[in-house]
């Protein structure tokens, strides 16, 4: 044993210890690490659960999480469908890559609409301008009810947000789609065990561990495709609640807002009348990675509305059963 | 499992509850600047908020709403960190008592335990069971803040009867590198930098120590025969099979004479591939598949394994660390998962709990929530099994209540040492 105590240093032979001579492995590369991980998850809850599906936004990380998800099970096809809550306000490129993505991977998509759910009656429609954030966990409830999904994957990341840093790599969640932080099933080293009842189902994040500069790094090493809006381009903004809102059919500018003609990107994709975009002349992947590198703002602070209505949004969305 | 690259060190905060160890974790992350800005504003804005000065440190990783009404950590908060010599994976682990299967849950990935506590009140018998519970889980590096030296006003008496006990019970739980450094999680005193306030110390700081501390040491202690628990078959398009799993213990080469097991059929590797395209070798820690040259109807629950080869068993000697909140028995019924496999099991014996003051066994013949004890499990199947402290993968299981599904148990094969 070697005790440090400043620069006192003493070693102490201990009885009954064996030493095994040290080989070190030869994976060198943390991106491997993350990559093998994130694929020996995939491959345990499909293992292991009776009908997973993958939630895909069309989002960066779910496009990285459905390109591990290809790795996993190649060369068959995905052992599960890939589901995409609509909400309706979505960015038209959004939609382009994910029907071009589904299409290339030769998954089954099923689409599941937030405009279904208000038609229902079960939610009130925010109008074309509001937000439909919140409903989408409805939706997303409801999808995985009716289809009688018992694991859904997510593209979630730990150091997205401060709730999501306490969740499992699988998330278990009750007959009401809830998460309860105060009663985590204790999750031991790579033991996923992903077992429901009958309504109840869990939610699996292979991509738990990832920042997102891992994210940026892997989709330049695996150089994937992704929406054009992530990368610089010319659009009509509006700065509302300190955030620059792409003008556009969800967006329509106020009278007290100046519309203004900017280099921009989104770092984050979700619905285009909460997401906000970052002023950027980053193009390319390399680029991006360099902003990211520097960034002093969060991805999430940078870009998203619906975490900034209290203090704990993200948890209490959780709490509902939000992705 | 988690493989060691010198890049990435995987750590988890562990002590008594209130000793500091969310306000170090804040303090390192604050002054190495890994907050963004909106998050650093944030935890200010809640302090504030909440009355609790001008920045609580905690509420860096105690971000549920309930941690920061009630001050304390509930649950493990993971962090990422990078500075200029190497990546860290933090898990900030809860103190209380109430919440030790989480603070396992976060030490059973974690090459290396930063261990706080309070100067003032030295080992706690809560200190004394999350070191226990490390070093059975394998970790064998510990790097130990005596916290609050702010509040004994930097007395090097204090700090030094503080470094006799960890010195004892460190040699007791066969730790082989021990740091141990008098800090101020609070005002950050040889957190990241030296102290100005405690000259009598000349060591490196928590983030120096952190950094020069071997990565991944337990996993090297491990390589002894590679094993590939099978997790899924996937069918080749000419209708062959591989069989997809993550590789464990030592290198899988192709040519290598393999055993698959429990089935006890001799083979050699004939391929191996990774996402769809062949590869020389699969190293520990890649989800690779491979493919066998005899035919066999291997499925998930198999073994594919080199020399020396795991024990097949039905009985197995076991150290479990209960977290049921009804008593553990002799006789009682649970699941058992252990690697890719799933199976039924009963507890044959209790053969007593850790006296966690003495570090014996007791004659107890049942544990109660949080103990740690001996067991003898009797399996459904055939298990395929090494000794937790050859292979941590193929060594360690989860024991499953039916009923409920809820994981009730950490367990390991075989005994550590100093039981
Ligand atoms: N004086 C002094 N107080 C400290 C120091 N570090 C932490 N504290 C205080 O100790 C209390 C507990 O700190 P936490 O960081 O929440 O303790 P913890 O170990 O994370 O507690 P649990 O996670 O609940 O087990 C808080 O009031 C801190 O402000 C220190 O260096 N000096
Ligand atoms: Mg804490």
């Amino acid at each position: 044993m070697r005790i440090t105590i400043g620069s006192l240093e003493y070693t102490r032979t201990l009885q009954n210890m064996t030493t095994t001579p040290l080989r070190p492995p030869k994976f060198t590369d943390h991106l491997d690490l993350l990559e093998s991980h994130a694929i020996f998850i995939l491959r345990e809850v499909a293992a292991e659960c009776e009908r997973p599906v993958l939630l895909f936004s069309g989002g960066k990380d779910s496009a990285v999480l459905l390109h591990l998800a290809t790795k996993a099970f190649a060369p068959q096809q995905l052992p599960f469908p890939v589901m995409h809550i609509d909400t309706g306000q979505n960015f038209p490129e959004v939609l382009a890559f994910r029907d071009a993505t589904v299409a290339a991977t030769n998954a089954r998509l099923v689409v599941a609409k937030v405009q279904d759910t208000i038609d229902q009656g079960k939610v009130v429609d925010p109008g074309l301008l509001g937000s439909r954030n919140r409903l989408q966990t409805v939706t997303l409830l409801d999808a995985i009810n009716d289809n009688g999904f018992d694991a859904a994957f997510g593209g979630a990341r730990r150091d997205e947000d401060k709730a999501r840093a306490k969740e499992r790599i699988l998330s278990f969640r009750d007959t009401f789609g809830q998460w309860d932080p105060r009663q985590q099933r204790p999750e031991l080293w790579q033991l996923y065990q992903g077992k429901v009842n009958p309504g109840e189902h869990v939610r699996a994040f292979p991509l738990s561990d990832w920042t997102e500069l891992d994210i940026w790094q892997y989709i330049e090493r695996e150089q994937m495709a992704l929406p054009t809006i992530y990368f610089a381009h010319e659009r009509d903004v509006v700065m509302r609640d300190g955030m620059w809102l792409g003008v556009g059919p969800f967006v329509e500018p106020r009278v007290d807002e100046q519309v203004e003609h900017r280099s921009v990107r989104f770092r984050t994709v979700g619905d285009a009348n909460c997401t906000g975009a970052v002023l950027s002349s980053a193009s390319t992947l390399r680029a991006i990675i360099d902003e990211v590198t520097l960034a002093n703002v969060s991805e999430r602070g940078a870009t998203r509305a619906d975490d900034k209505f209290s203090e704990t949004a993200m948890e209490d969305r959780k709490r509902e059963g939000y992705f | 499992m988690h493989v060691a690259t010198k890049d990435l060190l995987r750590l988890a905060t562990i002590g008594s509850v209130d000793d500091g160890k969310s306000t170090l974790i804040g303090r390192l992350l604050v002054d190495t600047r890994q907050l963004f800005d909106d998050q650093l504003d944030a935890v200010v804005a809640a302090s504030e908020k909440r009355g609790v000065g001008d920045l609580d440190l905690s509420f860096v990783t105690d971000g549920l709403r309930a941690e920061r009404e009630q001050g304390i950590t509930i649950d493990v908060a993971y962090r990422y960190a990078t500075t200029p010599t190497r990546k860290f994976i933090i898990a900030d682990c809860p103190g209380h008592v109430q919440y030790t299967s989480n603070m396992a849950t976060g030490a059973s990935t974690a090459d290396l335990a930063l261990v706080v506590l309070d100067v003032a009140s030295g080992l706690k018998e809560q200190t004394r069971r999350h070191l226990c519970i490390a070093a059975l889980l394998g970790v064998r590096s510990i790097v130990v803040a005596v916290n609050k030296m702010d509040a004994v006003d930097w007395s090097q008496l204090a700090f030094q009867r503080v470094v006799d006990e960890i010195e004892t019970l460190s040699r007791e739980l066969g730790f082989t590198s021990v740091d141990i450094i008098p800090v101020s999680a609070l005002l950050g005193d040889n957190v990241v930098g030296s102290s100005t306030n405690i000259p009598w110390y000349d060591g490196p700081s928590v983030l120096e120590s952190l950094e020069a501390s071997e990565a991944g040491a337990w996993e090297h202690a491990t390589t002894r025969g590679a094993r590939l628990p099978i997790q899924w078959v996937l069918r080749q398009p000419g209708g062959g099979r591989t069989y997809a799993g993550m590789v464990c213990g030592d290198t899988l080469r192709v040519g290598d004479a393999v055993t698959l097991l429990p089935a006890n059929i001799q083979t050699t590797i004939a391929a191996i591939n990774f996402g769809g395209e062949a590869i020389d070798e699969a190293t520990v820690g890649l989800a690779a598949d491979v493919d066998l040259a005899a035919e066999t109807n291997a499925g998930r629950g198999d073994m594919i394994a080199t020399a020396p080869l795991p024990k097949v068993v039905n009985e197995l000697a076991t150290t479990i660390c209960w977290f049921g909140e009804r008593p553990l028995v002799v006789g009682q019924r649970l699941r058992m998962k252990h690697t890719t496999k799933v199976t039924p099991v009963r507890v044959k014996n209790i053969n007593g709990v850790i006296d966690i003051e003495k570090l014996d066994i007791d004659d107890s013949h049942s544990l109660s929530t949080n103990d740690i004890g001996l067991a003898t499990l009797q399996t459904a199947d055939l298990m395929v099994v090494d000794d937790y402290r050859t292979n941590r993968v193929t060594g360690s299981f989860v024991l499953i209540d039916e009923a409920t599904n809820a994981t009730v148990a950490a367990g390991m094969v075989g005994h550590a040492s100093f039981l």
